[in-house]
Parts: C-alpha cells; structure tokens; sequence
C-alpha cells in the first residue's frame, strides 16, 4: 500500500517536475541564442571599434586626437556638455520636484511635455530651431540685423542639445520621488522647517543618487548626439563640428582608422557611463539596506 | 553667488576653447562633397600665397555637403565667404533668396566662374564582371546603379542629364529619354545625399555594380582607395559639369572678407593652382598650366553641356528636379 503511495507521489513529483521545467534542448536554444544575440549586437560592436580605431598601431591611434580639427571637435562637444547638462539638471529637479511634491492644474500636461523631446526625431528637433533662427526663419532677418549668431554657431548647437537631453533628468527622478512620497517633506515642514530646508535636508539627500544616474545618462546623451546637432551645426571644420560629427566626416573622408579611433572615444564614455550606473545602483542598494536596518533595530530596541 | 560662479565658469571655459581672433581673416569655403582634398592642399597654397602677398595670415574653413544641402544652410544663414558648389543653379538659389549674391555672378570669373570641370564616368568593378560598357548597359535587369540623390547632390544632378542627353540622342525624343531615365532609375537600390555617401557605399560597402561618379571621385576611388579593385569605364556620351565658384559679397563684406576673397577665387586660375587642380583629377581650366603626365589621365569623350542639351540650368532645375519635375515623376521607389 504504501509502495504504491509512494510510487503515485513520485510519478506526480516527476512529472509536475517536467512540467514546470522545459526540456533541455529547449532551455539550451534559448540561452545559447539570448547569449549569441547579446554577442552579435552588443559585444561584436565594441570589439570592431576598437580593433578598428588600434588597426594600425598606438601612434596612430594617438595620432588621430592630435588633429587641430579633432581637438576643436572635443572642446567643443565638451563645452556643450558643461553648458547643456547643468542647465537640464536644474530644470530636471526643479520639474520632477514640482510635479511629485505638490498639485496643480496642468500637471499631466507638463509631464507629457517634459517627454517630448524623446517622442519628436531628433532631425525634427533641429529643423524647428533653424526654421526659428535661421536666416529664412522667424527671427532670422532682426537676428541678422544685429549679428547675433545662433544657428550654424555654438549657441544652436548647445540649444538643440539642451532640447535633446531635456528628459533625461526629469524622467529618472520623477518615479523615485512619487514612491517617496510627500510623507517626510510634510513632516519636516510642520516640524518648522522652510521650504529650502525641507528641500536641502530632506528630498536632496533621499534622491542623491537617482539625480546623479539623471545626470550621466544626460552627459552621454549631450555628448553622443548626433541627429539634431547635425542640422544646426553648418559642419564648419574646427568651429562647429561635435565629436560624433567629426567622426562622420573623417569616415567620409576615407579616414576609417582615425574615424574609429576618435569613435573608441565616444565608446569609452559609454562604457563609463555603464560602470558609474553601477556603482550608483550599488551604493543606493547599500544606502536603503543601511536604513532598513536602522529601522530593524529601532523596532528590536522598544 | 553659486550662479555667478557657474557664469564665470562657462565664460571661462568659453574663452578657452575660443580664443579671441587676432586681426588675422578667417574665410569660410562652402563647398560640396568630393573637393574635400582638393581644398585641403589649395588653402595651404593660398595661405602662403597671401603671406607674401601682404604679410597677413589667413585661416580657411571647410565645409562639405552635398551641393544642394550646403546651398540650404547659406541661405539658412551659415556664414559663408566664398561658396564652390558642384553646378550653377544652387548658387543661383542663393543670389535669389537672400540677395547676398549679385544675379550676374557667374560673368565675373572667367570660363563662367568655373576654374575647373569635370564630366560623369562610370566606376565598376575590377573586371567588369557585368561587362558594362555604355548607359544602355545601365538599364539592363540585374544591373544594380549607384547614384546619390539629385534633390540634394550636385554630382547626381548632371548623372541625372547624362543620362538624359544619352538617351535622347539615342532614341531620339524627349518622351523615350524619360522611359530610359525610368528604367535607370528602377535598378538604383539606395540613393545617398552627397557624392562622398554614394563614393562610401560603392568602394566600402560593396553595394553596386556601377557607380555613376564625378570623373575626379572615380580617379580618386581608383587610385586612392582600392587600388586594382576597380575600372574606370568611359560611356560614348556624357556631360560638362562646370562647378562655379563665387565670393558671397555681403556676408564677406560684414566679416571684412572681401578683398581675401575675391584673391582667393581669382587664384584658382593661377598656374600653381591649376596644377594641383589636374593633380586632384579635375580638368583644369588651362591645361597649359597642368603636368602634361596629369592631363594624358582624362579620357577624351564626346561632351554636351546644359546649355545647349537643356536650356540652361534655371530650365533644367525646373523641368528636371524642382517638385513634380521629371525626377518626382519617375522615381518611386
């Protein structure tokens, strides 16, 4: 009898086993194939970027940002970043503040709009300030008349990388701060603090590291864009030319070595920006864990 | 206080990576797509030239794009001295829409302000595994065409009247001339916006069988990138493309520019810029002046030119490539 119980329970056991687990071929198809696919398309790329940029040795490689052309491309891709970035920052938080913390009419309207700018083609996003400044444009012919410089000069580039990267901030700390709540920022004020305060003491330090992955992944973005900076920059060589754009042009002119080598830059930023998101993902886990325990053990001390 | 600090940061930093211009002239040379090497050694020839000339320094910029692209962006407001674009008629949508450029510009340098020209040749592969030997050859079924877009490039326009002009002297009219440019057409896979992005697909990519090419493009693509890769073939027809240069007077007045620009344009006819001219694959205006061994290159080859095949350029612009011309009607891709 009880052989026979036994028996059942482990026929069941085996096949509720076979039945929660796939056959092996299966489960080997499909990890071979995530892994060749993650190979193809992600690790492949890096390889040729640097094979390529490394083809004909270190001094050519070094050779390629030795270019006039290509240190006037890197200083001013970094420029665009010093301005673009701080700009998005304050804004981000300012709007993610707003819209977390507190209501207000339109609300919905100003979320949808902080995501345009990754709804709308970044080609789209250029043409629309040089319909605006350029000499055709609406305000082309009194900008002209007053030699102010926007479109084919520095301040379009920056404007359309500032349109491009507008989200980035906003949209990393707008879900944060609503799981947060308004909870702790309620309670600091009515324990009398202002506005600064509870802003500085209280919401600044609980989305530190949210605010600071915002802002990595918006310098990527303003130093990688290519679409909108393209339509706006008149690819004056040593003037108005970004790094991805002197990339493009060095790649048109035959330049395919020193066109890698100065993309291994862009590629060096990327993978930058991977390893600091990892690390402000390690420090938050640690950070959360830290006040989970703080909490643990205020509860096992009463 | 912090807001200021940041001001002064960006100033700073601005003040670095743009150091104040010296009284020195910076000019700006709008160009089109393959004259990228051939400014490259012209600017260093030109700056020495000026140097010694009056002992001012002059730093000249480039920028390549398609023709028609680049023409936008002067008209948009990029601040070109001198403009070198690939035909007449995008320099003449610049004198129209901003009145920088006098309307009678192309009587002010000789050979209607063209110092050099060129004609449309056919690029294969070494070979010629498709044994492609004329345009009829172009239209055949399975024979894949490598042209960039007329709408945007210079170089595909006068492709475009190559064809054309083929065409109507073949078969006689100008009804048969749009059925053969139809069924040119039909065998292009990708169409580029520059010269230099057709090049690029052609040589690099290895997309095509033939590559309708500026004859300077195919040389260069011949030479310069994948030697014994290539042949160049010569149709029994094709056209003289003329690329004008001119000086953009108002804006290179405003920048103080003029008189550096006008030398500038004038000595592309001087003797040592005629040289590099034919060095760089380009049919100098005075062959005299060329290295014999340069000019033995250019194949000789029956020419017609837009003026007397079409019209002039205002004419084929309009029946040809303005919106709804011929181009729109035939190319659907």
């Amino acid at each position: 009898m009880a052989g026979t119980i036994s028996t059942l329970t482990h026929v069941a056991g085996h096949s509720r086993r076979r039945s929660i687990e796939d056959p092996r071929w299966l489960r080997w198809l499909l990890i071979g194939g995530a892994l060749s696919f993650v190979a193809l398309f992600l690790i492949m790329p890096l390889a040729v970027v640097f094979t390529e940029a490394l083809r004909k040795g270190w001094s050519a490689y070094l050779a390629a940002f030795q270019e006039p052309d290509a240190r006037a491309a890197i200083k001013l891709t970094l420029l665009v970043a010093v301005i673009a970035v701080p700009l998005n920052m304050v804004f981000g938080l300012a709007a993610a503040w707003a819209i977390t913390k507190f209501d207000f009419r339109g609300k919905t309207v100003l979320t949808s709009l902080i995501d345009l700018p990754f709804a709308v083609s970044p080609v789209i996003a250029g043409l629309v300030y040089v319909l605006l400044f350029g000499a055709q444009g609406w305000w082309g012919p009194w900008l002209m008349e007053h030699d102010i410089k926007i479109i084919f000069a520095v301040p379009g580039i920056v404007l359309a990388t500032v349109f491009v990267t507008f989200p980035f901030v906003a949209r990393e700390l707008i879900p944060l701060m609503q799981s947060q709540g308004k909870n702790e920022e309620l309670a600091a004020l009515t324990l009398g603090a202002s506005g600064w305060q509870t802003f500085r003491r209280v919401t600044l330090p609980n989305i530190k590291w949210g605010l600071f992955y915002g802002v990595i992944l918006c310098n990527a973005r303003a130093m990688g864009e290519f679409g909108a900076v393209s339509v706006v920059s008149g690819h004056v060589r040593g003037l108005t030319n970004t790094v991805p754009l002197h990339v493009e042009i060095l790649y048109n002119e035959y330049n395919i070595q020193a066109s890698f080598a100065v993309a291994s830059l862009l590629t060096v930023l990327a993978l930058l920006t991977l390893v600091l998101k990892a690390f402000v993902e390690w420090r938050h886990q640690k950070s959360v864990q830290k006040a989970d325990a703080v909490e643990t053990r205020q509860f096992a001390s009463k | 206080m912090k807001l200021t600090t940041i001001f002064g940061t960006i100033a700073t930093v601005a003040a670095i990576a743009f150091p104040a211009a010296a009284k020195d002239h910076t000019l700006l040379n709008v160009s089109y797509d393959p004259t990228r090497e051939l400014y490259v050694e012209y600017n260093k020839v030109f700056t020495k030239y000026w140097k010694d000339k009056t002992g001012d320094t002059v730093i000249v910029q480039q920028s390549h794009g398609g023709a028609g692209k680049q023409a936008r962006a002067v008209i948009d407001g990029l601040e070109a001295d001198v403009v070198t674009l690939a035909l007449a008629y995008d320099i003449d949508a610049i004198a129209e829409r901003t009145g920088r450029i006098p309307a009678n510009w192309q009587s002010r340098l000789p050979n209607n302000s063209a110092p050099y020209t060129s004609t449309i040749v056919f690029l294969v592969r070494k070979g010629n595994p498709k044994g492609i030997k004329d345009w009829d050859d172009l239209v055949k079924p399975g024979v894949s065409v490598i042209t960039p877009n007329p709408k945007t490039s210079g170089g595909a326009r006068w492709n475009f009247l190559a064809a054309w002009a083929y065409a109507k002297k073949q078969y006689g009219s100008d009804e048969k001339a749009k059925e053969f440019v139809t069924k040119l057409y039909k065998n292009v896979p990708v169409l580029d916006s520059g010269a230099r992005g057709s090049t690029i697909t052609f040589v690099q990519r290895g997309i095509g069988d033939v590559f309708l090419s500026w004859e300077n493009e195919a040389f260069l693509a011949l030479n310069e990138l994948g030697a014994g890769k290539f042949e160049i073939v010569v149709p029994s027809l094709s056209i003289l493309a003329e690329p004008p240069v001119t000086v953009v007077d108002k804006t290179a007045k405003k920048k103080g520019n003029l008189e550096v620009a006008q030398a500038y344009l004038e000595h592309l006819y001087s003797s040592e810029a005629q040289r590099i001219i034919a060095k760089h694959y380009y049919r100098p205006f005075k062959p005299e002046d060329a290295d014999p061994a340069d000019l033995k290159r250019f194949p000789k080859l029956e020419l017609v030119t837009v003026d007397e095949e079409f019209g002039g350029w205002q004419k084929a612009q309009k029946t040809h490539f303005a919106d709804g011309g011929t181009f729109d009607q035939i190319y659907k891709p």
